[in-house]
């Protein structure tokens, strides 16, 4: 049940990039590896421990549960568990959970013969992550600047952010990320609808080949990408919706601490106008 | 490490093709014009040809109307300096008609007249543009997807700039034309509303929005990574499945226990893209007709703390002084 009809002779050894023939082995549908190991390790310590921060706090309704980064006068160092210490081990196991899967996706590609975008871009969003919970709490001087683990009291956090620097949309990379993500959703759009225009046509009519998505993309637009060029669009658009996310938010305190509407300000100065 | 499939290395120039002919009662395509070396580095090479006909030509004069409309309101707004015009770019606005005229057609242009004016034609020319994509689909022989796809985002646009000001009863309600201006609107409407981040349908048009970008990512990728064994043949796979297919679902299957097929995956693409306008629209079309202040709906719905009194009056609660 676990496998496939066409599954059984992809099921090699080997493409590890750790461990040997030791871990090299399924679990169902799952491939496992060190990094599965390391993995489930990760994800199950981290798990414990929300819920036992769930456990200590004043809530069980799912929306409000709230795992808080310690106050800001721990700076960056350790904190007692029940006062954000929880937050910083709970960091580090989805660090190490983020981190095992993705390579544990570079040793599915190895066995597979595939490429490396997929953990490349992965890597895109754990690098989005760490810029929040490390990167700029360690620029900023206090872990407290980490947003909080819950599902509206990150809503929150994201919003009291956001306010600090008094309206977040004139954020240049915050424009570029929004940007990159709408653009992303219509290519996506674009992209299903097309090759789903091709294989469901009307009643009667057959299958239709790339030439008629050339086509009709070019009578449209005047342009098309291509089958495989449009992979690469998507991948390049969601890739730098990450990229500018991490960067409008690593700005945001290190390197610019007043309202972002006061950031163009150089634009208005410039000695050209005269 | 092997050629990772990023860029396109050895570029074929043959023949421009001229695309699949079609029926009689169609106008004849413009193009093709030639290739492009940059283009041809992510994707295709060919530049054109594109079909005008009827349809594109009315919708590209009447969306040519609409921004001359919005710029020449603004370059009026700094009294016809160029220079003042470059300057204040993104912040000059064209600012829809105030509350005092309510739904009504009958305003004075330079009060927000000309707003209802370049509306009219900006809807004129998508609505147009809407019809071509499904036209030229049907003259394909093609499914329709991308019109409806397209549709969905009409949608959300109908709802922020239309239907929900009438709901309203005001003009004032819809959002302006302008960089900043209706970057302005986005953050005074959430406000207003007690927060949108409570709104549960714009959560959802969000996790629409992140999901979308997160599955591009992920599809792109897998494409990609079997482009040796001619993974962007998408067709072929669906109808034929070939290593490609197997390997890219085998992929997921090994990293998530799950996978979808060559087509399920555009399904799921479809439907992501589709849903973030759809929600997001029933999102904005229930504040301030149904819901006044989302905060205020999640305390009583019990996913919002309720904070402790500030002993700061509310000036919304305040009868004000009489008019």
């Amino acid at each position: 049940m676990a496998v496939l009809s066409f599954e059984r002779k992809y099921r090699v050894r080997g493409g590890t990039l750790i461990g040997g023939d030791l871990f090299d082995f399924w679990i169902g549908p799952f491939y496992v590896g060190f990094f599965g190991v390391t993995t489930i390790f990760f994800a199950a310590l981290g798990t414990a421990l929300i819920m036992y921060g769930a456990a200590i706090g004043p809530t069980w309704n799912p929306w409000l549960i709230n795992i808080a980064p310690p106050d800001i006068s721990y700076g960056l160092s350790f904190a007692p568990l029940r006062e954000g210490g929880l937050w910083q081990i709970i960091t580090i196991c989805a660090i190490g959970a983020f981190c095992s899967w993705a390579l544990r996706e570079v040793e599915i590609c190895r066995k597979l013969g595939m490429g490396y975008h997929v953990p490349a871009a992965f890597g895109m969003a754990i690098f989005a992550y760490v810029t929040l919970v490390v990167f700029r709490p360690m620029l900023m001087g206090a872990w407290g600047y980490g947003f909080p683990y819950g599902i509206f009291p990150h809503l929150d956090w994201v919003s009291n952010t956001g306010y600090q620097y008094l309206h977040f949309h004139y954020n240049p990379a915050h424009m570029l990320a929004v940007s990159f993500f709408f653009t992303t959703t219509l290519a996506l759009g674009l992209h299903g609808a097309l090759v789903l225009s091709a294989v469901n046509p009307a009643p009667g009519e057959t299958v239709k080949s790339p030439e008629y998505e050339d086509t009709f993309f070019r009578d449209l637009i005047g342009y098309s990408v291509g089958t495989l060029g449009i992979h690469r669009v998507g991948l390049l658009l969601a890739m730098n919706a990450g990229f500018w996310s991490a960067v409008c938010i690593i700005i945001s305190g290190p390197f610019w601490s007043r309202g972002w509407p006061e950031w163009w300000t150089w634009w208005l100065n410039l000695p050209v106008w005269g | 490490m092997a050629y990772q499939n990023i860029f396109t290395q050895v570029q074929l120039r043959g023949e421009l093709e001229a695309g699949v002919p079609l029926g009689p009662h169609n106008d004849s395509r413009i193009g093709p014009f030639g290739t492009s070396w940059l283009m041809g580095k992510l994707g295709g090479a060919q530049i054109g040809p594109v079909y005008l006909g009827t349809l594109g030509v009315a919708s590209l004069i009447s969306g040519f109307i609409a921004i001359e409309i919005m710029g020449l309101n603004m370059a009026a707004s700094v009294n016809w300096d160029p220079v003042q015009f470059v300057r204040q770019l993104f912040w000059l606005s064209l600012e829809p008609p105030s509350a005092k005229y309510g739904f009504t057609f009958n305003v004075p242009l330079a009060e927000g007249g000309w707003w209802i004016a370049a509306g009219f034609f900006l809807t004129a020319s998508i609505l147009l543009w809407w019809a071509r994509t499904y036209t030229r689909a049907k003259e394909l022989g093609m499914g329709t997807h991308v019109a409806w796809a397209f549709a969905s985002a009409i949608w959300l646009y109908l709802v922020l700039g239309f239907i929900r000001p009438m709901m309203m009863g005001s003009w004032a309600e819809a959002v302006p034309f302008g960089i900043f201006p209706h970057l302005d609107w986005t953050a005074a409407f959430s406000i207003r509303y007690g927060n949108l981040f409570y709104n549960p349908f714009h959560a959802l048009s969000i996790v629409f929005l992140y999901g979308s970008t997160l599955l591009f990512a992920m599809h792109g990728a897998t494409i990609l990574a079997v482009g040796r064994y001619g993974g962007e043949r998408e067709i072929e796979q669906i109808t034929d499945r070939g290593t490609a297919s197997e390997r890219a679902a085998l992929f997921w299957r090994w990293t998530m226990g799950w996978n979808a097929t060559m087509e399920s995956i555009h399904r799921w693409a479809w439907w992501f893209a589709v849903l973030t306008t759809l929600t997001g629209g029933i999102g904005i079309l229930l504040t301030g007709t149904v819901v006044d202040n989302w905060y205020l709906w999640a305390v009583q719905h019990g996913f919002a703390l309720e904070y402790p009194a500030t002993g700061v009056v509310d000036p919304a609660t305040l009868p004000g002084a009489p008019q």
